[in-house]
């Protein structure tokens, strides 16, 4: 048992990574919008699965015939990224206009918005599975749908045993790009300061001008475009995607959110990694198949012992 | 001024709701006498249900009796246990579904490996979903109400990745070859492959637990449950000990998930992890808010239209001509949309309680407001000074 650990802790250490920087960038769309609306966005995961597929459909469209290197790769892997993040973005907006805005108008319960998250997240994978990827891809919609390899398994260096591909390196760089820019557009920039003090008091915000509705936009584009990140660099590396992926993936994002403080962007990092580690080192002595269950655990524990994350719930820290 | 408009609005749904307004408020006026003629009206109108004439309309593809055992009656079985919940003490559970498995499993594993007979171990499989309602709740019910929501999600998956996982109870292949329900020849109930029986235990089972759901309802526990659903800060304050009265809520659903869980398993016959996903919690919780949350006879509605409209659809030729594909295919999709439509148009459901809709309407309802809603055109002032 111990010698299994050993042998398999540095190959699933990396892949541990990787799982929890998908994580991590998916964890950023639930705590931004749960620290500005104090709203679990249950249909952010499918938002997600959006992502997936325009990857999917971009991907396609090219059809390289070969995994591409070099400048190519470059190319096509931002051609990918920008276009889940931009269609990904787009749909968090609709979603929040449709879903939500109209309870916001209203002051209605957070459990009334709870349930429309969920119904918009039921509509949405039903959407795409029964009409919208019969339509893009022309098969059963229920199906798992797959996409042609962009990138080669190449292995770049070892650690010990564990052998560090390319596409690892991709995914890892791509998403810590990804979180020191929006680190960087919430801590420094005007709307950033928007988002944080509507998260703080929203009706101080108002009082100094802040646009709400503009800020919740904001904050759905942002959220919806990391999530659209995920999406493509998921494809990428697993190279399937089905209507309901966004699923388990969206818990287990929503947990790494909730282990690293929700409303947290930093806490948001930390987390996905340490619940990509976690459930990756535990596979190891009871099975990848309780993967699901030791992340699901993971977050009983947390929500028991320390509530409030890691980190602690940073961005929304004044509120009672 | 009233809430959002319910009076004087030409939104359909609204006006359907106002129907359904006036039916109940006929309802708290009526005398006792008026009360028990529906309730004796209800039962014979219960009990002729399964008559074929009936049937040939309602479900004029497949028998009309099964429909209403599964899913119809056992909807209605698991909306009326989520609702004491959900509806009673404001907690929003996710995993509901699990509770169901439990009892299931437990007829499963017992009645097909150690030769349990019937009765004894469906309320050993209530027994057992209370003690895991209680070991789910004891930790996660301090939680604020939205975590709560997603620890139960957890709990759910993970009770059915467990089954799934063990090989003891049947692995992904599940459990085949259960045992029907012991016969009562005193009463003339002979289960076998016949339907009716099943379907007249059903209809027992509900009512059992429609007089349980009621008088805890009027009890001081009932009271205690509406306390906490709209201030629980307040209601500790009160001296009402929530966690308590919450543990209470979590354990009295789970029994009736796990009864409902038993009479299904032993109609069906076999069971395997698929019978459980995530889909029917959230199609409960839809019947449970569709309905009107806290209030019975909604929810039962509410569990009977989500339960009946898909089965009824598929038998509608045009309509699967013009989809290309079973209508019935299409249902959960409906259900979302329903679900973020009367979110926006009628949070109270088609048939709330008076008090449960007053409390929506204040913007309590047991878990605060979301930030960020800034003063509309629409919006009134006294629900901005209720927060």
């Amino acid at each position: 048992m111990l010698d299994d650990f050993l042998n398999q802790f540095l190959p699933s250490t990396v892949g541990g990574l990787v799982f929890g920087s998908i994580y991590a960038l998916i964890a950023l769309g639930y705590t931004m919008v749960y620290g500005v609306l104090r709203l679990i966005n249950f249909a952010h995961s499918e938002i997600f699965m959006i992502g997936t597929f325009t990857s999917l459909v971009v991907i396609t469209a090219i059809a390289p015939a070969s995994p591409l290197t070099g400048f190519a790769l470059f190319g096509v892997m931002l051609l990918i990224i920008v276009a889940s993040a931009a269609i990904s973005g787009g749909a968090a907006m609709l979603l929040e206009v449709v879903a939500y805005r109209p309870l916001r108008r209203k002051g209605a319960t957070r459990l009334t918005a709870l349930i429309s998250a969920i119904g918009a997240s039921l509509f949405l994978q039903e959407l795409f599975a029964l009409v919208i990827i019969p339509w893009l891809t022309g098969n059963a919609g229920r199906n798992q749908q797959s996409a042609p390899r962009i990138v080669d398994r190449d292995t770049v260096f070892t650690i010990g045993n564990a052998a560090v591909r390319t596409d690892h390196i991709i995914v890892v760089v791509a998403a810590v790009i990804m979180m020191i820019a929006l680190d960087r557009l919430v801590n420094k920039t005007k709307i950033g300061r928007g988002i944080r003090a509507t998260a703080q008091d929203p009706e101080a915000a108002v009082l100094m001008g802040v646009s709400i509705d503009n800020i919740v936009r904001v904050t759905f584009l942002l959220g919806g475009a990391m999530a659209g990140v995920a999406g493509a660099l998921y494809l990428m590396e697993f190279e399937n995607t089905v209507f309901n992926v966004g699923f388990v993936l969206g818990i287990k994002a929503f947990t790494a959110a909730v282990l690293g403080g929700i409303g947290n962007l930093r806490g948001a990092l930390l987390g996905g990694i340490v619940l990509g580690l976690i459930e990756n080192w535990g596979a190891i002595f009871l099975g990848s198949e309780w993967k699901d269950v030791i992340a699901f655990t993971v977050l009983v524990i947390v929500l028991m012992f320390r509530p409030t994350g890691i980190l602690g719930e940073s961005l929304q820290k004044a509120r009672a | 001024m009233k809430g959002n408009g319910v009076t004087g609005n030409a939104n359909p749904l609204r006006r359907v709701g106002a129907l359904f307004d006036g039916a109940r408020d006929w309802w708290e006026r009526a005398k006792t006498w008026q009360r028990f003629v529906v309730y004796i009206g209800a039962l014979v109108f219960a009990l002729i249900l399964p008559a074929p004439w009936i049937g040939t309309f309602m479900s004029p593809g497949a028998d009309w009796t099964t429909v209403l055992i599964y899913p119809i009656g056992t909807y209605m079985l698991l909306a009326i246990g989520l609702n004491v919940v959900v509806g009673q003490a404001g907690l929003l559970d996710l995993g509901f579904v699990a509770f169901f498995a439990i009892g299931g499993y437990t007829l499963a594993y017992f009645a097909t490996e150690h030769g349990w007979s019937y009765w004894p171990t469906v309320v050993f499989g209530i027994f057992l979903a209370a003690v895991s309602g209680v070991i789910l709740g004891a930790p996660t019910l301090r939680l604020r109400g939205d975590y709560l929501a997603i620890v139960t999600l957890g709990f759910g998956e993970i009770i059915r990745i467990t089954a799934n996982n063990t090989d003891e109870i049947g692995g992904a292949r599940g459990i085949p070859n259960i045992p029907h329900p012991t016969d009562m020849p005193a009463i003339g109930l002979d289960f076998g492959v016949l339907p009716a029986p099943y379907y007249y235990l059903m209809v027992a089972a509900i009512v059992v637990v429609i007089v349980f759901s009621v008088r805890l309802q009027k009890s001081r526990v009932g009271r205690a449950w509406a306390a906490i659903r709209e201030d629980e800060d307040a209601a500790e304050l009160m001296g009402v000990p929530t966690f308590k009265f919450k543990l209470l809520a979590f354990a009295i659903g789970a029994m009736i998930g796990g009864l409902a869980g038993g009479i299904y398993a032993g109609k069906a016959v076999f069971i395997e992890p698929g019978t459980f996903p995530f889909i029917l919690s959230a199609t409960i919780l839809a019947a449970v808010v569709l309905g009107g949350a806290g209030n019975l006879p909604g929810v039962m509605l509410g569990a009977f239209v989500i339960a009946w409209l898909p089965e009824r659809f598929r038998e509608v030729e045009w309509l699967k001509e013009a989809l290309g594909k079973d209508p019935a295919e299409y249902r959960i999709l409906l259900f979302g949309g329903v679900l973020v439509l009367m979110m926006a148009l009628r949070p109270e459901g088609l048939l709330p309680s008076r008090r449960r809709k007053a409390e929506l309407h204040e913007g309590t309802g047991g878990m605060g407001a979301m930030g960020a809603e800034v003063a509309g055109p629409d919006t009134d002032v006294s629900t901005e000074a209720a927060k």
